[in-house]
């Protein structure tokens, strides 16, 4: 009988279990079913992507100005790319596009700001970017002030109206959904009535309506001395509406938080404030960040429907270029641009929203 | 309780306010020359009448109406603020004062001109529906589609125009019919009609969209009757005249060989009616409280009606539409300016 003392060495594992054809095997086609469905898989994606890049990329046009210089079969960009300036900033006067040029890329700065991590002064960044920032976009867009020339609202849109639409939304909707949700749940049954009246109206009406309401009926009632600008109706409208998704949004993450925090903080002699900014909210919102999301995404997207009232956002001002007698039927072109462009923001969104998570995970995580 | 009584007072409250507000805003060219630009509104894209071009700037034969009334009262055709207006909201706009003129393929009826507070100031586009057919069949006329094909698009007020066209002449027609004008478009297209009817300046436009626009042809018959025009508010009579004779003076310009080219010699012509025109024999704006150069500025700047509809709809614009119709009365069309004098 032999005895082996030694250990016997470490040796790489066997040739069909590892790399690339084994995972292939693992996972593709681990059985006859299995395979059929890989094949059929593969020739539908084929089927997909082949005509697709084709139309998009290989047939298609990118160089000129007109019509006249779309001749091939795919994809005319020539649409696009003429129209670009406009789907960027709507019938901006071209002379003036550097002030939006300015606030874009304030904009993209402090967002750049806020989400890397390692740049410091974040609370003063903050504090700037919601009681400074607006200042200096309302003055550089609009304009009147500083020898710059006015230039009224509704000649903004394009990408610009969307993001300001979309930003103004978000920034509005939050904090108000905040007092909406802790007012719901509030004992105090003015309080409670009057958020639960609010929430409830908010939501009730489909967000198409509320515009219409804003534009159309909303003048009617007011004297017309006091008109108000139709991007600032939208913009109200459109915050009401969001706010009542937010705070029911948030009104499920306070739910989640055990009752004990709250007693515990009391306990410790904590007033509601304090309870409820230290204790409560932190965790509730943390807890609701993908909601949150959520709800930003969708507004997002629901910008799109101020084109009803008249106002040229992206897709509002793709629209408006199918219109033009020169370039009519380019309208597959100027949907998947618009499309495209949407998606960019939207999934950017939900990525920085799944590093929140990440970062912010104390555990709770099943 | 609520009965239906209650109901009819508080709509004739409603409407009631609605025109005191019209009257409350009386002083509309004043308002204007103030702000240095000219209220007006216009569809959210509508090809040939209006749309932004590349530039941004907007163009069309509806924004030419508004550059028009932009030259005679301020001097200058682009010193006109445009607001896009959907169909819905468009009267709500002109009522309420958010915009001054509303120049938008607004069909002239009576409903929209005794009840709204509105005026029609006057007929710039005669609109009708029409029919387009592949040049191969050979038809020249609307009275030979006998037992044609047709696509429509549902729920408009076409398919009642159709089919009463078509009784009234003893015809039969088969309907094909499609929810969007693009499946319209495609249905044509793949060859399941012989005929496509709808409005002729949309005819137009669909026909651009076609593979080989080529292969067909609007027929120039038309069977129903959409007379578009600009609308102001009711109550202010001066604004209302300044409107209504801006689009005249682009039709007499036309009638009278005046266009954006030759308008500064035509200064100097001998015939009474461009002198009087152009400003030069009498001041014939003064009733409007415009400058004696009035219509000298629309038609330098904007040019006459022909030039008009020929670069946004016509022969020079891609939709070439046939002027037809909306030729000048000596030229076999509807398009009668009354005479200034």
């Amino acid at each position: 009988m032999i005895h082996n003392k030694e250990t016997i060495p470490q040796q790489p594992a066997p040739k069909g279990t590892i790399g690339p054809i084994a995972w292939l095997r693992g996972n593709l086609f681990n059985g006859p079913i299995n395979s059929i469905f890989t094949l059929l898989g593969l020739y539908v994606l084929y089927l997909l992507v082949v005509p697709t890049v084709q139309w998009a990329f290989i047939d298609a046009d990118w160089i000129g100005d007109s019509r006249e210089d779309c001749s091939r079969v795919g994809a005319c960009w020539v649409f696009v790319n003429a129209r670009f300036s406009q789907f960027m900033y709507g019938l901006y006067p071209s002379e003036e596009y550097w002030r939006a040029n300015i606030v874009f890329a304030m904009f993209a700065g402090i967002i750049a700001w806020m989400v890397i991590p390692r740049l410091p002064f974040k609370r003063w960044m903050a504090l700037f970017a919601l009681l400074i920032f607006p200042v200096i976009s309302y003055v550089l867009l609009h304009g009147g002030y500083f020898d710059l020339p006015r230039v009224s609202t509704h000649r903004w849109g394009g990408l610009m109206l969307t993001l300001l639409l979309a930003t103004v939304g978000m920034v509005g909707a939050l904090p108000i959904g905040i007092v909406l949700a802790l007012g719901r749940r509030s004992n105090m049954p003015i309080v409670k009535t009057f958020c639960v009246i609010f929430i409830e109206f908010w939501r009730g009406v489909p967000l198409i309506t509320i515009l219409f309401m804003a534009s159309v009926m909303l003048p009617l009632f007011l004297p017309s001395e006091l008109s108000v600008d139709r991007l600032v109706r939208a913009l109200i409208g459109l915050t009401l509406f969001q706010s009542a998704y937010m705070a029911e949004v948030i009104r499920g993450g306070l739910q989640a938080i055990p009752k004990g925090q709250d007693e515990a903080a009391a306990a410790l002699g904590m007033t509601y404030w304090k309870r409820m900014g230290l204790i409560v909210m932190p965790q509730a919102l943390k807890m609701m960040i993908p909601g949150i999301v959520n709800t930003f995404i969708s507004l997002f997207k629901d910008t799109t429907l101020v084109m009803i009232i008249g106002l040229f956002d992206l897709l509002g001002i793709v629209q408006a270029a199918l219109s033009d007698s020169r370039w009519l039927g380019f309208s597959i072109e100027g949907y998947v641009f618009a499309a495209f462009v949407f998606w960019i923001f939207c999934f950017s969104m939900s990525r920085y929203s799944q590093y929140l998570e990440r970062k912010l995970n104390t555990g709770h995580k099943q | 309780m609520l009965t239906k009584k209650h109901l009819a007072l508080l709509a004739s409250a409603g409407s009631i306010s609605l025109a005191g507000m019209a009257t409350a805003q009386a002083d509309t060219l004043e308002d204007t020359i103030e702000r240095g630009a000219v209220q007006c509104g216009v569809s959210d894209g509508l090809p040939g009448f209006s749309a932004p071009d590349d530039d941004g700037n907007w163009q069309g034969l509806d924004v030419d109406v508004c550059r028009a009334v932009a030259a005679a009262v301020l001097g200058d055709a682009e010193a006109v603020n445009y607001i896009s207006l959907n169909a819905v909201e468009r009267f709500t706009a002109l009522q309420s004062g958010e915009v001054d003129v509303l120049s938008r393929n607004t069909t002239w009826t009576t409903t929209r001109d005794t009840t709204l507070g509105l005026n029609f100031t006057g007929v710039n586009f005669y609109d009708g529906q029409g029919f387009m057919v592949s040049r191969d069949l050979g038809i020249t006329g609307a009275d030979e589609l006998d037992g044609a094909s047709i696509c429509i698009q549902s729920g408009t007020t076409t398919e009642l125009n159709l089919a009463d066209y078509f009784r009234a002449n003893d015809m039969e027609f088969n309907p094909i019919v499609f929810d969007t004008s693009e499946q319209t478009v495609g249905g044509y297209q793949a060859g399941r009609c012989d005929v496509l009817t709808s409005d002729t300046s949309q005819l137009a436009a669909l026909r651009i969209q076609l593979d080989d626009p080529e292969a067909s042809m609007i027929l120039s018959d038309v069977i129903s009757k959409e007379p578009l025009g600009p609308v102001v508010r009711q109550g202010d009579d001066l604004w209302f005249n300044i409107v209504k004779w801006s689009l005249f003076a682009m039709i007499n310009a036309e009638e009278y060989g005046v266009t954006s080219e030759n308008a500064e010699e035509m200064l100097n012509s001998e015939n009474p009616d461009v002198a009087r025109l152009l400003g030069q024999d009498g001041n014939y704006g003064e009733g409007m409280n415009l400058e004696a150069d009035w219509a000298y500025n629309i038609i330098s700047q904007v040019g006459n009606y022909a030039e008009s509809f020929e670069r946004n709809v016509g022969m020079d614009s891609p939709l070439e539409i046939e002027r037809g119709v909306n030729a000048l009365w000596n030229d076999g069309g509807f398009q009668y300016a009354p005479p200034i004098r």
